[in-house]
């Protein structure tokens, strides 16, 4: 089989722990932890039951990130996602008490059936790495990563995001169904969630940083810059889409290409990468001219193929 | 893969095609007959359903049929497949007829090219700017075409048709070189097929009556002129086309022997003027009577008539003097008066009228001013006279007394010869219309007339204009304001409004401007040109040598130009392009978009005796294009060198 000599594959322990967990999805894994590496924030949507949650457990509890959930509902106000300040009898003072947004992973299940002030608070939370409340700036804790789901925008109860908001995720995955080897393991194990009790942290949350400095460093050399530049550009003189990629689509392209290629243990990003993540960064960022849904895994295929490797 | 990429012609691309095929085929339908441009319009819009439809084309059969048949009804029509018209008809069909056969991608190219190609016959029918301007347009359309089947669907309308101008753009100055510095050649460049003249109006060399009439009613221009001084008055403006001499009873012809060279009193200054002559397939040349110098290539008939040596079959521009007091032949021979006193057995009305009159008085200014006075009393000036019949001038003198210049003119001749004066019909063209914009006088085909000419002795030939004695108005201001209401006029004659009648000046001006400036550089220019740049006397030979020198210092600086934009390619991306040439020859295939890891994985499955190799090479090239440590290009030339 060729393949480019590889050194090592830093969190292959990870990734096959965690795919004997979701089972049969190895790619959709990859390009989470990915994602976490990079220093973005990941968008899940599919339909319920697929693994959406399973999944950001599974990925907290194996990188020993401290984990906190909120389920959005249509009623979800922003201080319950930064926290309130609460009058403390004792000390004749209001205390600060921190919202489930100060943790390092931070699971927000179906961002889409909470209101749009309840999304802005996380989402302003996400870019900016602090939170805002009662006048006072409080830090996020370090790293801090977000990994919301979402329903399909055509079920009932739900807020879209807009665009706007949808460009502050680095990646979006669809989980899809499992394929039927897969899904007879699941059902023979009488469910995956079980398992996650069982799961010990392989990393230490404070090694994190440092991973995510390694990734940064991975080599993108010109001719990479000027391949992603020339998607770009070609995603914005497409007739296929409404509107290109953004500058910031761009910058999270090349650094989700250089997770990628530091999973796969090089110390350089190659085409390959690129086009490895390329559907999970623009697809929620592009619209398709033909009715109002993401881009199709097709336009972007397509995309690629427009363009030539430089 | 390289089947596919041949093959591929997409859906979305037909409409180019169809664009492409109207833009260069639709002018020809203005002359072409009119079952051909329905056949043509029907199969456009056949094809057209058939691709909204999704249908499939028609198969090879029924095309050969279409075609067998298209060439029999051409065949029918022209009775050749060949030749100006027969081979435009056939073209115009073929390319319709390819729009049914669009099934690869090189179907496609052919149809952009037979565009090219059926571009260029146009000019076989007009170069006016009209036409320069469609076939722009067309030329822009059909480039835009060939970009967009070789580009594909990722291709979009506005990347090409902005592809296309900039092409455009660019070969200007290549075209500029050509039009200043291609050799002119007097006359056609290639052996034109026979038909290539055909169909143009003008001034005949034989009269009937209506003759001239038929003209009148053409607002084609005739010629232009520009006067050096100042504008000779209307009743002087007599431009002289052929001598009448011979007439059998109903129509007049030049005599056809040779006449003695004419002899010429100037009795006023000479003008000096510019004409542009439209090509009219004859050889006169229109001089203000009477002309006093003519250019180097003409030659003046012994009635007084400038000729050209070859008929003229395009615009072509001659430089004249003129005299507008003169006499001419005052001693004209014998056998020529003799000739000009000539009559047919017929009208015998006509010559006891005019023997009566001699008899009365037989001073020649008397019979003159008789007969102009029997006209200017009883008769009317009209385009539209009742149909002559055996006795032609006695109908016209004694019955219907309505006529047009020509009727006038061989009433007034006839009688003249009857009681004894030389005389003779002269056709021509009389007055025109100044262009106040560029200060061109223009003389249509509605301005065409006939005089009558009668020799004097002491006098020589002494210009009657019998019409001006009937109608006045049609030698001071054209024929527009001297026919009766209600007759027929050439459109353009019409128009009163003043705003229109600027707006026409303009028209004609700029296209006179386009005619003496563009389609004007002849060889004489040419040469001008040159010798103002140093280079006099500059034959073909020079000519093609400058061309050759001017096309590649162009050549040359746009092909530095270009090598100077070109994207700088780095060493590493030669040497992997080498690796792919190489593995073309084995068939392998390497699309643009395809990752070197990718192709090595496809080549692995699929030629699995490559794979090891190919790997090196590709680990080789990675390394060297996208790490940090930099270029090792020699791991990756000892790979490629490996390569099978």
């Amino acid at each position: 089989m060729p393949t480019f000599p590889l050194a090592r594959r830093p969190l292959a322990p990870v990734l096959a722990r965690a795919d004997e967990i979701i089972l049969g999805k190895s790619t959709e894994i990859r390009l989470a932890v990915a994602c976490l590496l990079a220093g973005g924030h990941l968008l899940i949507e599919d339909l319920p039951g697929l693994g959406k949650t399973t999944l950001a457990q599974t990925l907290a509890h194996l990188l020993g990130l401290q984990f906190s959930r909120i389920q959005f509902t249509s009623d979800l106000l922003p201080a319950d996602i930064t926290g309130v300040s609460i009058f403390d009898h004792e000390r004749s003072e209001f205390r600060f008490l921190p919202g489930p947004i100060f943790s390092q992973l931070l699971l927000a299940d179906e961002i889409n059936r909470a209101t749009p002030k309840a999304q802005s608070a996380l989402l302003e939370a996400m870019a900016e790495g602090q939170v805002t409340a009662e006048g006072e700036t409080r830090p996020l804790p370090r790293p801090f990563f977000v990994i919301a789901t979402q329903n399909p925008m055509h079920q009932i109860g739900t807020f879209p995001l807009p665009e706007s908001q949808l460009d502050r995720f680095l990646l979006r995955l669809e989980l899809g169904y499992p394929d039927q080897a897969a899904e007879r393991r699941l059902l023979a194990s009488g469910g995956q969630r079980q398992h996650l009790d069982e799961l010990t942290p392989l990393l230490d949350a404070s090694a994190l940083p440092a991973l995510q400095r390694e990734v940064a460093a991975v080599h993108a050399a010109g001719p990479l810059i000027d391949y992603v530049l020339a998607l770009v550009e070609a995603s914005r003189q497409a007739p296929a889409f409404q509107h290109g990629l953004s500058p910031r689509a761009g910058l999270g392209l090349l650094a989700a290409a250089r997770a990628w290629a530091w999973l796969d243990g090089r110390d350089m990003a190659l085409p390959d990468d690129v086009q490895a993540v390329l559907p999970a960064v623009a697809r929620h960022r592009l619209r398709s001219l033909q009715g109002s849904d993401h881009a199709s895994a097709e336009d972007i295929a397509a995309l690629i193929r427009s363009v030539a490797i430089p | 893969m390289s089947t596919q990429a041949k093959e591929a012609l997409d859906h979305a691309a037909t409409p180019w095609l169809f664009l492409a095929a109207v833009a260069t085929v639709a002018p020809h339908f203005a002359h072409q007959p009119a079952w051909l441009s329905i056949a043509v319009a029907l199969t456009f819009a056949w094809g057209g359903w058939l691709w909204r439809q999704d249908r499939r084309l028609p198969g090879r059969w029924l095309l050969a049929l279409l075609v067998a048949g298209g060439c029999a009804a051409i065949l029918a029509e022209f009775h050749t497949l060949f030749g100006r018209d027969a081979g435009v008809a056939l073209l115009v069909m073929l390319m319709a007829l390819k729009l049914l056969e669009l099934k690869s991608r090189r179907d496609a190219i052919v149809i952009a090219f037979l565009g090219y190609f059926l571009l260029l016959t146009h000019y076989f029918y007009s170069q006016s700017i009209f036409t320069g301007l469609w076939l722009l347009t067309a030329l822009w359309l059909v480039t835009a075409t060939l970009m967009r089947v070789h580009g594909g669907p990722a291709a979009t309308a506005r990347g090409v048709l902005r592809h296309a101008a900039v092409l455009a753009a660019q070969s200007l100055p290549f075209m500029l070189a050509l039009y200043l510095l291609f050799p002119r050649i007097p006359g056609p460049l290639w052996g034109l097929p026979q038909d290539a003249h055909a169909g143009r109006t003008g001034l005949s060399d034989a009269m009937t009556p209506g003759s001239i009439a038929d003209l009148a009613l053409s607002g084609e221009i005739a010629f232009r002129v520009l006067f050096d001084g100042a504008l000779p008055p209307p009743s002087k403006r007599y431009w002289r086309g052929p001598v009448l001499e011979t007439f059998d009873g109903r129509t007049w012809r030049p005599y056809p022997g040779v006449t003695p060279r004419p002899r010429l009193t100037l009795l006023s200054p000479p003008i000096a003027y510019q004409t542009t002559l439209e090509g009219h397939n004859q050889r006169w040349l229109l001089a203000l009577d009477a002309p006093s110098a003519l250019p180097d290539d003409a030659v003046l008939s012994g009635t007084l008539t400038a000729n050209a040596r070859q008929p003229i079959v395009n615009r072509q521009r001659f430089s004249f003097s003129s005299v507008l007091d003169y006499r001419f032949n005052v001693d004209e021979a014998q056998p020529v008066r003799q000739r000009n006193l000539a009559l047919p057995g017929n009208n015998p009305r006509s010559v006891d009228l005019a023997r009566r009159w001699r008899a009365e008085n037989p001073a020649p200014q008397a019979l003159i001013d008789k007969a102009l006075d029997l006209f200017a009393r009883e008769f009317f000036y009209t385009l539209q006279p009742p149909l002559l019949g055996e006795n032609g001038i006695d109908e016209f003198l004694f019955t219907s007394k309505r006529g047009f210049c020509e009727h006038f003119a061989a009433a007034f001749v006839v009688l003249m010869r009857s009681a004894g004066l030389p005389a003779r019909v002269v056709t021509g063209y009389q007055g025109g219309e100044q262009n106040p914009v560029d200060g061109y006088l223009v003389v249509r085909q509605s301005d065409a007339h006939a005089w009558a000419e009668v020799w004097l002795a002491e006098r020589g030939w002494v210009r009657v204009d019998p019409t001006a004695a009937v109608s006045p108005s049609r030698i001071e201001t054209g024929i527009a304001n001297a026919l009766p209401a209600g007759e027929p006029l050439p459109a353009l004659l019409q128009i009163r409004a003043d705003w229109l009648v600027t707006l026409r000046y303009r028209w004609e001006a700029i296209n006179n401007a386009w005619n003496q400036q563009v389609l004007g550089f002849d060889r004489e220019r040419q040469r001008n040109l040159l010798a103002r740049f140093g280079l006099p006397d500059a034959d073909w030979r020079d000519l093609a040598l400058i061309l050759g020198i001017t096309t590649a210092i162009l050549l040359a600086a746009s092909l530095a130009w270009a090598l100077s934009h070109r994207p700088h390619r780095d060493p590493a991306m030669r040497l992997w392009q080498k690796a792919l040439r190489r593995l073309a020859r084995k068939q392998i295939h390497c699309a643009p978009w395809e990752t070197p890891l990718a192709l090595a994985a496809r080549v692995n499955s699929e030629r699995p005796e490559l794979a090891a190799p190919l790997t090196e090479v590709v680990n080789a090239y990675l390394l060297a294009r996208y790490s940090a440590a930099g270029n090792d290009l020699k791991t990756l030339r000892a790979a490629i060198a490996r390569l099978p």
